[in-house]
């Protein structure tokens, strides 16, 4: 019966490639772009969109004249063609980054502080390296203010001595009781920074290694960058306390903690902005005012401190009151139950809302252009376009403001997606 | 109602802080700096240039009462002061002088307790349109939108002008410049109204200067001046003759050309020696040496050098000179007799 087949196939066909409607770009392109009307409809809307953009910024950037020594000149060169002028840039470009006082032979000392912090950085952000930099992270501010500002080195070191004394005076007190060793770090620290600050002469400053600039004198994103930097790390561990204070079982600690938290939430950032550079100068005597770059770090940093501990309260909350629980039935003491317990978890959940106040605030540093210190924005907005050559240049300057910022924040952004994953220990 | 407020409190600290420092004059002696409070940036009046260094109508003014006092046309600390921060920046004490676009009104002088003591550039508000408007006088812009600047007298003279003739505008308020330049140029206004000078700057810097007329009605006297804080007059008066000694020089044809001659050997011109130091004690009795004046001149030049340089034909605006020329040719400025 079997001999009667024509033909029996023996071996399998050999697959033939999927038709070309179901593969490759061209599949791609129908699934996504054109899988129905109204999402074709918008596919040719958005390329419609994206296509006349480029038409005008293509042409503007590629035309860009980078060697005039003004608008006037940048006209004549573009002849009415369309065409940005980018020469403000590069004959600015030091007073962009800088501001217009800070000493040019000196650019390299905000620069080197600036490659350090990377260094001093590196083992907050990335735990994986070794603690002992940790060493170098300590020393960083006083090492970066001493090169920014310059001037005696005995200032810092003073100041840095101080910290070291109550670190000291803490470790040796705290045996015997949490409050005795706080109050002893503080009495210790005040005790050097009084004697010490003593101690330096009056004109140590003239002739020091570093030249002193003051702090009128700096400018620029380099203002932006330290405000910033100095801001965000002062008020994380304010916010934190800040935090912990709000919950605490003393009613004295938690009510200084909410009022203060819901005053400086319930105050615009720009008029705190005003109150240090306009009220508080009524406070002093005209000769004794406080430095008004520290009036105005007080401020931010108040004002994220706020920010920061109403996110961190939210991951407390977030905490299952089991973990509370354990920690008691572990025996464990309030900072130790905080330090190894509840806080690593809490700040894990806030990472995302404790970046986004990191980068609003970053953004925020823009505001104290409007009491008249030249950073980023009050150096373009004030001298640049007020001088006779570059009076009108206005995308080609403010496009490379928010491209720096740009370039910051989406680096601030990218790293805490990096630390949620690293810190990802639940199976969600 | 907020702005009393402010006023109030800086006039109470201002009183207080007069009583604390007695004498401007010898506090800027003995700094060895004058503080001097400038814009943030205003074409051809104060802005720093590529080098960093202010250069202006109004840094003049200050240059020249270093030059007086320290010896030393340098020896400035620019504060660089916003409309809202600069009478505040003055009443605390923070600036020994203000010397920025200011205009001289009656409630600055008697409410704000400031003594202005002269007026280095006769301005007036005005407008600009874009020609295609096709209008001819600010009394045909019934319904327009205005940019305009906040915190300053041109707010409120815009305000009154449009009342008192009875039409209607919606005002864009700006913050600087330079925003309004830009909202001007983007078509958010209709109007650009600022003082004269202001605009004249503004327009040069367009592409197509042309394109946009400023209308001939002057609405307003702005008459702009440095400015001291109530209670200081030794110090007032060392301003105010520092910048008298300006438009002295010019109209005795003292410049900074001939200043070395003429300081060296003498003139003819009583006039012109009493001025230099030549005769007299002038200088004493404000308080400096014989030689003040002979400083402010080699160092900025007379009034119609420091605004042919920043304002007038040598610069980009090329302002005329119009009611701040000499009296003799027309014009207000007018220095009273050194003697």
């Amino acid at each position: 019966m079997s001999t009667e087949l024509a033909f029996v196939r023996t071996e399998q066909i050999p697959p033939s490639p999927p038709p070309s409607s179901a593969i490759g770009p061209k599949k791609w392109i129908k699934d996504n772009l054109f899988s129905s009307i109204p999402n074709t409809i918008l596919t040719i809307v958005t390329i419609w969109l994206i296509y006349t953009v480029l038409m005008v910024v293509v042409p503007w950037m590629a035309n860009g004249v980078w060697n005039t020594s003004s608008l006037t000149e940048c006209r004549e060169v573009l002849q009415g063609k369309t065409g940005a002028c980018f020469s403000v840039l590069s004959e600015r470009w030091n007073q962009i980054l800088y501001g217009f006082k800070y000493p040019v032979d000196s650019y390299w000392r905000p620069n080197t502080a600036l490659i350090l912090l990377a260094f001093a950085a590196a083992p907050v952000m990335f735990f994986d390296l070794p603690r002992k930099m940790l060493i170098f992270t300590a020393i960083y501010p006083f090492l970066a203010y001493w090169l920014i500002w310059g001037g005696t080195i005995l200032g810092p070191l003073v100041a840095l001595l101080g910290f070291v004394a109550g670190g000291f005076a803490f470790m040796r007190l705290s045996f015997k009781s949490f409050a005795a060793g706080f109050f002893g770090a503080i009495i210790a620290a005040f005790a050097v920074w009084i004697i010490g600050g003593g101690l330096i002469p009056e004109t140590a400053s003239e002739n020091s290694l570093l030249a002193a600039v003051p702090s009128r004198d700096l400018g620029g994103f380099m203002l932006n960058l330290m405000l910033g930097v100095t801001c965000v790390s002062l008020s994380l561990p304010l916010g934190i306390a800040l935090a912990l204070g709000r919950q605490s079982n003393m009613p004295l600690i938690k009510g200084i903690s909410v009022v203060f938290i819901e005053f400086v939430r319930g105050v615009p950032l720009i008029t705190l902005l005003f109150v240090a550079s306009v009220m508080l100068a009524y406070f002093f005597p005209p000769d004794s005012t406080v430095d008004l770059f520290l009036r105005v770090v007080i401020m931010i940093t108040m004002f994220s401190a706020a920010y920061i501990a109403e996110v961190i309260r939210g991951g407390l909350a977030a905490l299952p009151k089991g973990q509370y629980e354990a920690a008691d039935s572990l025996g464990l003491d309030y900072p130790q139950a905080m330090r190894l317990i509840i806080l690593p978890q809490a700040l894990k959940i806030s990472i995302p809302g404790i970046v986004n106040v990191a980068v609003g605030l970053f953004k925020d540093t823009t505001l104290v252009s409007v009491i008249s210190m030249f950073d980023l924005v009050g150096m373009i907005r004030g001298p640049i376009l007020a001088s006779t050559e570059w009076n009108g240049v206005y995308w080609e300057l403010l496009g490379f403001a928010a491209f720096l910022f740009f370039v910051v924040c989406y680096g601030i952004s990218q790293y805490s997606q990096w630390l949620e994953r690293r810190l990802a220990t639940d199976h969600r | 109602m907020k702005k009393s407020v402010i006023y109030g409190a800086a006039t109470l600290a201002c009183m207080s802080a007069v009583a604390a420092t007695a004498g401007t004059l010898d506090d800027v002696k003995a700094r060895g700096k004058l503080n001097c409070g400038v814009t943030t940036g205003v074409v051809g009046f104060s802005a720093p240039n590529a080098e960093g260094v202010w250069e202006g109508f109004d840094v003049d003014v200050c240059r020249a009462v270093a030059a007086a006092v320290l010896g030393d046309s340098t020896a400035v600390e620019f504060v660089p002061t916003t409309p809202k921060t600069r009478f505040t920046a003055l009443s605390a004490g923070e600036i020994d002088m203000l010397s920025r676009v200011t205009t001289w009104t009656l409630s600055r002088d008697a409410d704000l307790k400031f003594t202005f003591v002269g007026v280095n550039y006769y301005d007036g508000q005005g407008f600009m349109v874009p020609q295609e408007l096709g209008v001819s006088s600010a009394k045909e812009l019934d319904g327009a939108t205005v940019c305009i600047q906040t915190g300053t007298t041109t707010e409120l003279n815009l305000a009154d002008f449009f009342r008192s003739n009875n039409i209607s505008y919606e005002p864009v308020p700006i913050e600087t410049v330079a925003e309004a330049q830009q909202q001007y140029i983007a078509g958010s206004c209709d109007v650009f109204t600022t003082d004269a000078s202001q605009l004249a700057s503004t327009r040069a810097t367009f592409e197509n200067p042309s394109d946009h007329v400023i209308l001939g009605d002057i609405i307003s006297k702005e008459p702009l001046g440095p400015t001291v804080r109530h209670g200081d007059d030794e110090w007032a008066d060392v301003v105010r003759w520092s910048y008298n000694a300006l438009v002295a020089a010019e109209e005795l044809g003292v410049t900074s050309a001939n200043i070395g001659t003429l300081a060296e050997s003498g003139s003819d011109n009583p006039e012109i020696n009493r001025l230099l130091g030549k005769e007299g004690s002038m200088g004493e009795m404000l308080g400096l040496d014989a030689d003040w004046a002979v400083r402010i001149i080699s160092a900025v030049g007379n009034y119609g050098e420091s605004f042919e340089r920043n304002l007038g034909s040598q610069s980009a605006i090329g302002l005329a000179r119009g009611l701040n020329a000499l009296w003799t040719e027309g014009g207000l400025q007018y220095s009273p007799p050194v003697r």
